[in-house]
């Protein structure tokens, strides 16, 4: 088990109703936890359409996850 | 340079920073927000930025840039915060010594930054709904799923 602060914005933020929360997890890639949260909060965006960020850099699905680590899901950009 | 910004703030500003005396050319894009999409009337946006890493993947955008054309100096300033119809809501200006790569640079940045900076973009539509754009899954309008294949 791990301990990881996931921070949510936009849909995702909504969607869980809060902008940050910390999660004890045994998830061991970044995708392996949106999958989890995803069933627990009831996201709507399948896993292959977030992409993840630890520590303020874009990781792979695939990434391991550490302890103490900062999590971003991020759903598909709109800027402009 | 790029930068988020939560005021609005002045393009004829920002070019001036810009100003390089071997520039023979300087090019500019403003987003503005528009009163539809896809048909439906919107009303205002909202723009949602995830900060560290939107500026982190702006610069590199910049970078790439820099690399791929010749030019002398590229800005792009993106918006955050609720936003009214006609509000500039990204701003991108590049510098070069002709105007080519200065066109090239300018959609480039531009083009870039719409498909990786991670800023969201929620439209309110004079019906009174929402809708997190690009975001929507199936039976919803905006960008939905299409449907698996039977």
């Amino acid at each position: 088990m791990i301990s990881v602060a996931v921070q949510y914005f936009a849909i995702l933020r909504e969607q869980r109703g809060l902008a940050q929360e910390k999660i004890a997890t045994t998830a061991g890639t970044a995708e392996a936890l949106y999958d989890e949260l995803k069933q627990r909060h009831g996201f709507t965006l399948p896993a292959a359409r977030i992409r993840a960020a630890v520590n303020d850099e874009f990781v792979s699905a695939a990434a391991p996850l550490r302890d103490g680590d900062r999590i971003v899901f991020i759903p598909p950009v709109a800027g402009g | 340079m790029f930068r988020l910004s939560a005021e609005s703030f002045d393009p004829a500003a920002l070019q001036r920073t810009l100003g390089d005396q071997r520039a023979g050319a300087c090019v500019t894009f403003e987003g503005w927000v528009r009163d539809r999409n896809e048909g439906q009337p919107v009303g205002s946006l909202e723009y949602e930025a995830y900060g560290p890493l939107a500026v982190k993947e702006g610069e590199r955008i910049l970078a790439e840039a820099h690399g791929k054309f010749p030019i002398l100096g590229a800005v792009c300033i993106h918006r955050v915060g609720h936003l009214q119809l006609g509000d500039l809501a990204v701003w991108v200006g590049v510098t070069a010594e002709h105007r080519g790569a200065a066109f090239d640079a300018c959609r480039y940045i531009i083009d870039e930054a719409k498909a990786r900076v991670p800023i969201w973009k929620k439209e309110h539509y004079a019906s009174g709904d929402t809708a997190w754009i690009n975001c929507a899954t199936k039976g919803e309008h905006a960008g939905a799923e299409a449907p698996p294949p039977a």
